[in-house]
Parts: structure tokens; sequence; C-alpha cells
């Protein structure tokens, strides 16, 4: 990350001390409320426990024993990569396709904006709502049902609509896509269309500007996307828990249940294990787009 | 966030044709986009609108349609029942615990912003300390610090424990979204200043934050509303009182009236409230930069 300054060396010497007193505050925060509860939650996955709620400082490793070799956490892991990988793939198809539409398809700029502002204007309100208000609608008898039913293309109430993986999927899209829309418009509204016309010029077809273009350019906001739906599902356990009617579990909702009997040091152990899964994640992201340097360019 | 389509007058119509620009025949993509957007929206909007709908039901209403009459019988339930939970404390709490949350993430996200416009020794560390903390899960988190609160003797609060934890999901973005603002601030503007005699304070005050104004109030936004809605990282660090989302949860699992839906209108008009206040601010500033220029 040599090159990932911001902009060009404008005042040069003192670097350091200048920069550190702005960054300061920030760091002031992050050390007690980031970097110490990691530490903990790292400590006290070594820990013992006497069965309530209490540690007892000794070092063990029996709590990553116990989550590395119950088979309980590998499938817990599939289930949770499954939604992870769902859920990533439609809100990157529908976020790349609308922000497309928005930037290269909509000739009016003040139209532009205002379309995007009614893709955000969601975003203001509690998730949680988001999440149940799919219930009038998914339900056994919510408005898809009974429409499928007075069509007459089923004749019994589909189940699988409502508490059921399906619906978890539709809830993550219906929150997440955003967080895709939002940064691959910021950097697709920044791709100059001369660049287009010159490739149209020069023979390109669609798919050539699409592949060779589009795509290599946008690349920052589609990283910067995924790393937040990634880290957004991964860490999430209340739309696993309603949507699936308790039916899935997702890591995190299974470190809920550890922490809800008090069994703290296997709840952290567990918890250390999918933080470890979620940097690498981030950091093979991190490896292929240098994200600091393409937001402020 | 400019978007140009304004497409020269010199290229061919096929090349018009496949990169809709401003004038000619849409190609097909662009019904289909259209198309996709349109449902996306729908989608996006639909369910929501429905449970709007169904919160004005009267003492019948259920979860699902038909609507049962009309009323705002659910609206008095949600605020005067206590099988519901104490929906207005945790509003107040909730809407508290935003405005310091905006206040702090305002001023700290400004600062590392002009912060990290120059390298300065180890400021990879810092910005992957950032990133770490934007990606941490926000359960997890919340239980290491309710952990380090029990192991110092600090009982844990709306206002301290939970009041930290929001800060480290909403200062990332705070200083993600100053990154993008800060890249378009002409740092010729500060030097005019200095070369003008103004301190560094001087500067700060009557160049930087002015200029910078609109991006502040955006920050101030996503703060707010991070606060505001903020659940996985609360529910651990809240202590004994509810914030309204830790409310809303608690609801979700005990209450199946409308009153659930009735508490999403509220708080989605209270969103509103919030947005049209922060667009206002936004266009009032613009304006007064404007008749300032134009008295020039």
């Amino acid at each position: 990350m040599a090159s990932s300054h911001i902009a060009l060396h404008k005042m040069p010497g003192k670097p350091g001390t200048a920069g550190w007193l702005y960054v300061l505050p920030l760091v002031l925060v992050l050390l007690p409320f980031f970097v110490a509860p990691i530490l903990v939650v790292l400590a006290a996955s070594f820990f013992g426990t006497d069965g309530f709620g209490g540690l007892t400082p000794d070092f063990t490793l029996s709590n990553y024993t116990e989550v590395l070799s119950s088979t309980l956490t590998l499938s817990l892991y599939l289930s949770t990569i499954k939604f992870t990988v769902l859920t990533w793939f439609f809100t990157l198809l529908i976020g790349f396709f609308v922000a497309y539409f928005l930037v290269f398809h909509v000739r009016n700029p003040l139209l532009a904006i205002g379309l995007f502002l009614v893709c955000t204007v969601p975003f203001w309100t509690s998730n949680i709502i988001r999440m149940i208000s799919w219930i009038p609608l998914l339900g056994k008898e919510g408005l898809i049902n009974e429409a499928l039913r007075a069509t007459g293309i089923i004749h019994q109430p589909l189940e699988v609509l409502l508490f059921s993986d399906l619906a978890v999927v539709i809830a993550y899209v219906h929150q997440l896509t955003i967080f895709m829309i939002v940064p691959i418009f910021n950097a697709m509204a920044r791709i100059d269309k001369k660049l287009v016309e010159a490739a149209v010029d020069a023979g390109a077809s669609r798919l050539d500007v699409m592949r060779l273009i589009i795509v290599p350019m946008s690349k920052s906001g589609i990283a910067l996307g995924t790393i937040f739906v990634v880290s957004i599902v991964m860490g999430d356990f209340f739309v696993v828990k309603v949507m699936s009617g308790g039916g899935s579990a997702s890591v995190v909702s299974a470190f809920y249940e550890d922490v809800g009997v008090l069994q703290y040091p296997m709840a952290a152990a567990s918890a250390v294990l999918l933080t470890l899964v979620l940097l690498g994640l981030i950091s093979l992201i991190l490896r292929t787009v240098d994200i600091r340097r393409e937001i402020t360019r | 966030m400019s978007v140009d389509v304004s497409a020269s007058e010199t290229i061919d119509a096929a090349a018009r044709h496949a990169i809709a620009p401003s004038r000619g025949k849409r190609p097909w993509t662009f019904y289909l986009l259209a198309a996709l957007f349109t449902l996306y929206v729908l989608a996006l909007y639909g369910p929501m609108i429905c449970i709007y709908i169904l919160s004005f039901q009267d003492v019948r209403g259920g979860l699902v349609f038909p609507m049962k009459g009309h009323s705002l019988h659910w609206f008095v339930d949600l605020f005067t029942q206590v099988r519901t939970g104490d929906v207005k404390g945790s509003f107040d709490r909730s809407i508290k615990l935003a405005v310091i949350v905006t206040i702090i993430t305002v001023v700290v996200s400004f600062l590392a912003g002009l912060g990290f416009r120059r390298r300065f020794r180890g400021d990879a560390v810092v910005f992957y300390m950032m990133i770490g903390s934007l990606v941490a899960p926000g359960l997890v988190l919340g239980l290491g610090i309710g952990l380090l609160f029990q192991w110092l003797g600090i009982d844990a609060s709306w206002y301290t424990s939970a009041l930290g934890a929001q800060l480290s999901w909403t200062l990332p973005f705070g200083v993600l979204v100053m990154f993008a603002v800060m890249s378009r601030f002409d740092d010729a503007w500060e030097e005019a200043a200095r070369d003008l005699g103004a301190s560094r304070w001087q500067t700060i005050w009557l160049v930087v934050v002015p200029v910078l104004a609109p991006g502040l109030v955006a920050v101030a936004l996503f703060g707010f509303t991070l606060s505001y809605d903020e659940f996985a990282r609360s529910l651990q660090t809240a202590g004994s009182l509810n914030t309204l989302p830790l409310e809303i949860w608690s609801m979700t699992l005990n209450v199946t009236s409308p009153s659930l839906y009735a508490l999403g209108t509220v708080t989605t008009i209270i969103s509103f409230l919030i947005i049209g206040a922060s667009l206002g601010t936004i266009v009032f500033i613009q304006k007064r930069r404007g008749a300032r220029v134009a008295s020039h």
C-alpha cells in the first residue's frame, strides 16, 4: 500500500506529527471501542467457564478444539456462505445494472439524480421494519399467495415463501442492494463518456465497452459494495432468525445463542474464527483493488 | 456526483445508438434496464407501503390484507399499551444518542479527513484499523465491549458503551464519505487563505468548513441514521434501557398486532422529517453561498 496516499504533496515536510494530530480523535475512539474489545474477545476465547457466565482465567484451547471439531460449525459456515453468496450475487446483479441504467441510459442528469435518490430513500427506514414488511406479501394468506390462488395457478398456499431460506435471501437483497448501488453509481458517474465514444468510434461492440471499460472502471465501487454486503450478511443474525422462522441458522445466530446461555468462551472462540474468516475475505478483496486510492482519486 | 450525459456532436448515428446519447432511438437495452429498474423500485417500496396502509386498520386488524376498517387505533395502542413496551422512552433515548453520535461523527470524521490528505507514518495502520472496525461483526464487537466494561467494573449504558459501540461503526462510514468529499477539495483555496495572512484556525473555520459544508451535512445524515437504526452493536452494550431498534426487535418477538406496523409508519415519518431538514439545510447553504457570490 505504498502508493495509497491521497492528494498531491502540496505541503512537503513534517510527515507524521500533523497527520497524527488530525486522526488522533479517530484513534482515541477506535482503540477502546474496536481494538480493546476484539482483544478481550480473543482473551476470553482462551478462558474456561464456571457455567454461570463467570470466566475462569486459565489458558485453554478446549474452546477452539470444541468449535473446530463440531460438525455443527461446518454446517453453520456452509449455511452462512450460501446466504452470503446468494445475496452478493443478486445485490451485485441488480445494483450494477441499476447504476448502469442511471448513469448511461437516463439522458436527463437531473432525472438520474432524482431516480438515484428514489433508490436511497428506503435506506433511512429501520432495517427491522423493512424486513417484517415482507410478511403481508409472503405470508400464507399474503398478497402473493392470494394473487396466485385467485388466478388459479395454485390451489394450496405456497409455504415456501415465508419462514424459509427464500425469504431470508429476499430480505437480505431488499436491505442491501443499496450498498451496491451507491458505490457503483459513484464509480460509474466518474467514467468520462468520451472514453466510451472513442471506443465505439474505434469499432468496439457494446459487449467490448462493457467488458473492457465499464466493468474495470467500476471495480472500486464493486469492491466497496462487496465488502459492505459480505461483512453485513456474515455478521448478521436477526434476518436469518426472523425470516427463516427459526428454521435456519448462521454463524452469528449460533454465537447469539451461546451468549444467551452465558457460554462466553465458546462464543468468543467462534467469534474469533468468524473474524479471521472475514478478515481473510476482505483482505482478498483489498488485494485486488486499492480502495483508498480509488475512492480519493 | 455529476452525471454528464451530453454526447459529442461528431459521433455518427450508429455510435450514438450504442451508448444512449441525448438524441436518436433508444437501444433495446434501455427498455430492458428500465423494466429492471421499475421492478426493483416496486420491490423496494411495495412491501413497506403495505405495512403503512395496514397500520391504519381498526381494532379488528391483522397482519395481512384484506384491510379491516380505518382508524388510528394501533398508533394509540403503540404509545399507551404496556405490553408493547416502552416505545416513548426508547424513542427519546435513540434520538438523544443519535444526536450525540452525529456531532462526534462529524467532528472526528472531518479532522480525520483533513489528516488523511497527506501521508504520514503509520497512516495505513489507522486506515486498516478503520476498515476492521467497519467490517467487524456487530454482535461480536458488542460482546467484546460488554465484557470489557464488565471487567473494568463500569455499568453498560446507552450513553457510554452503546455510544462507543455505535461510533466504531459510524466513524468509518463518516471518514469514507469525507475521503470522497476531500478528493474534490482544491488545496489552492487553503494556500490562498494562508498567503493572505489567515491563521491555521481561521483557514479551517472561514475556508475549509464552509467549502465542505454540504459534505459535512452528508456525514451528519449518515451518522444520524446509522445510529438511529443501529441494532447489533447496541444489543449487548445498551445496558438495562433499550434504544428504539432494540425495542422494535423485542416487539417482533412478542407483539403480533398491527402496532408493529404503526411503529414502522411512525419511524418512517421521523426519518423523512430528518432527511427533509437536512436537504433543506444543504439548499439553504448553497443559496446563501450563491447570493454571496452574486453580491460580489
